[in-house]
């Protein structure tokens, strides 16, 4: 692709090109590292805002009403009128509050959110950071995405984002064990941490030999790890019905009370980044990322971008469906049920791998 | 001067920053997140020291685990930053004692070849190799015994803990979600025939009731 856009800038600049070449040759890796990132960056910023345009409409019609309708046509720039008004709105600081902290909350926040992108690959080869150790980046940099909750809960100095900051560093630590050992089978069927090479994994086997490639992708015999993985993520973006850092009936908000305007709205990009996130990396490990589900049409990104928009409507399905979980109740979940399912299930597969009756080769 | 080079200065300078941040920081909290802070750029150095599956797991454990429950106790905690300050003088002697044994033992880790220690990794390792795969390679073959020991120690570890902080308060009314979805209408009502304590007015009415 690199060589592609360097002939295209060629042809269009003519004879200015060799002279323009010559000065950005020593920085052209950090420019076409910077452009591949805004081309990734644009599209999911815009993907955000129309997520919560479509959640509002979908909740909409399962509560039978019409949802936003007023801004444009059908309502279509209801995202880009809310976003105005966030960004036209004054940040306020608390007097109590500790000010440097209380900025650095929602960037922790947005930073991992954004920055965990990197190394989802699209389609082959269209992937910014093509990396041996994709899985790891991810549980590394995902695991980080807690401390924007916590400065921003402890630097507002008030009780009820402290609770919140409380609730979000339990609830977050403990779905990360469960989602990391949820993992650990995807890896040990694709012997690679690679997140391309995982995709390309899930191509192979019997199924995908017959054409009817949907049944070799991991969320069949991974089964009971896919619905540990997705319940496991739902809980981790604090989406409804595990949203009790926030529990708007019990703390208000939790960290976001004292947070107003811009500082607000980068939270709530965190939370709709990390969404669609979660959707995609459930695609890559257990649905088989961009791979077509059926022999006979072609792969690519169109098949990813439909699993993680089937996705993403499950998270707002079950928001509109269930009551919110009690926090105990909540712990349980995780420790108690998820993390045991997920040890067993490791063992399961590590057996089945070893003896005759193995899938993967 | 080399980009490499460039992200070594800077990542080992903002580190030792830090560092000297953790222990000056007045503000306890202050003090935890910039060692977060250390820690990252840290991993950093490992980076680029081509370790990157140490370098990512010390970020997932010690940022992304351990750092937060330290976070959440100091949070929780009221500390008087003037009371922590007053033994200074005091402790000054020990804390040199152990922070000199640190000293001595980083210094005799990074001359390694001086004192002879053949088993360097080497240097320039090809753009493909993985880290993760040549660790994963000793520990469970070289190494398979000492690394299930380490692993075992630290189950009991943490059943230990477990066990220590685990009593049941008498006082305890905690609700079991499994009995409660168990539940049968028996279990919560009963319902009692009765003879009639008067007697029924009239035979008329007794098809209506029917």
């Amino acid at each position: 692709m690199e060589a592609t856009v360097l002939n295209l800038l060629a042809s269009i600049l003519g004879p200015l090109w060799a002279p323009l070449w010559a000065v950005i040759k020593p920085v052209w890796p950090l420019l076409w590292t910077l452009a591949r990132i805004v081309l990734i960056m644009a599209p999911l910023l815009l993907c955000v805002a129309y997520l919560t345009f479509w959640e509002r409409k979908v909740i909409g019609w399962m509560q039978v009403r019409i949802g936003p309708n007023r801004v444009g046509p059908w309502g279509l720039l209801q995202p880009i009128a809310d976003g105005l008004k966030l960004f036209f709105k004054e940040v306020l600081f608390p007097p109590a509050a500790d000010k440097k902290l209380f900025v650095l909350g929602p960037i922790m926040a947005i930073a991992p959110a954004l920055a965990l992108w990197a190394v989802i690959p699209f389609s082959p080869g269209w992937v910014l950071a093509n990396i041996d150790a994709g899985v790891l980046y991810l549980l590394a940099i995902g695991s980080i995405g807690v401390y924007g909750i916590i400065i921003a809960g402890w630097a507002s100095n008030s009780k009820y984002p402290f609770f919140g900051a409380m609730r979000a560093s339990a609830q977050m630590i403990s779905y990360e064990v469960s989602m990391g050992l949820a993992l650990i089978t995807v890896l040990m069927v694709s012997s690679s941490l690679n997140l391309t090479e995982i995709v390309s994994s899930q191509g192979k086997g019997q199924f995908a030999g017959m054409g009817a490639g949907f049944l070799s992708w991991n969320w069949l015999p991974l089964l009971p790890m896919f619905a540990v993985y997705l319940i496991s993520g739902v809980a981790e973006t604090n989406r409804a019905p595990f949203d009790v850092v926030e529990g708007e009936s019990e703390i208000v908000a939790g960290h976001m009370v004292e947070y107003s305007g811009m500082a607000f709205a980068m939270f709530f990009l965190a939370e709709y980044a990390n969404m669609i996130l979660i959707s995609a990396m459930t695609s890559i490990f257990f649905l088989g990322g961009w791979l077509s589900p059926v022999g006979f049409i072609p792969d690519g990104f169109h098949w990813l971008a439909a699993k993680m928009a089937a996705i993403l409507f499950f998270f707002l399905w079950i928001r509109a469906t269930f009551p919110r979980y009690r926090y105990d109740q909540l712990m349980r979940l995780g420790w108690k049920v998820f993390v045991p399912l997920t040890l067993v299930w490791i063992l399961v597969v590590g057996v089945w791998m070893m003896s005759p009756l193995t899938i993967w080769k | 001067m080399e980009f490499k080079t460039i992200l070594f200065y800077i990542f080992s300078v903002v580190t030792v920053l830090a560092a000297l941040r953790v222990i000056t920081a007045r503000n306890p909290v202050h003090a935890a997140l910039f060692l977060v802070l250390a820690f990252f750029n840290v991993a950093g150095l490992w980076m680029l020291l081509q370790a990157e599956f140490l370098s990512l797991v010390l970020i997932m454990v010690y940022v992304g685990a351990v750092m937060v429950l330290f976070l959440f106790v100091v949070m929780m905690l009221d500390i008087n930053i003037e009371q922590v300050r007053q033994g200074f003088w005091k402790n000054l002697p020990l804390g040199a004692l152990v922070g000199g044994f640190m000293v001595a033992e980083m210094a005799m880790v990074l001359s390694g070849r001086y004192f002879g220690l053949a088993n360097l990794p080497p240097q320039n390792l090809p753009a493909n190799a993985s880290n993760t795969k040549d660790l994963a390679r000793v520990l469970y073959t070289d190494y398979a015994y000492p690394f299930e020991i380490a692993s075992v120690i630290l189950l009991v570890a943490i059943i230990a803990a477990v066990m220590l902080t685990l009593r049941r308060r008498k006082d305890n009314k905690a609700m079991h979600p499994a009995d409660q979805i168990a539940v049968k209408s028996k279990d919560r009502m009963r319902l009692v025939k009765m003879a009639p304590e008067v007697e029924l007015p009239a035979p008329a009415a007794k098809g209506e009731q029917a």
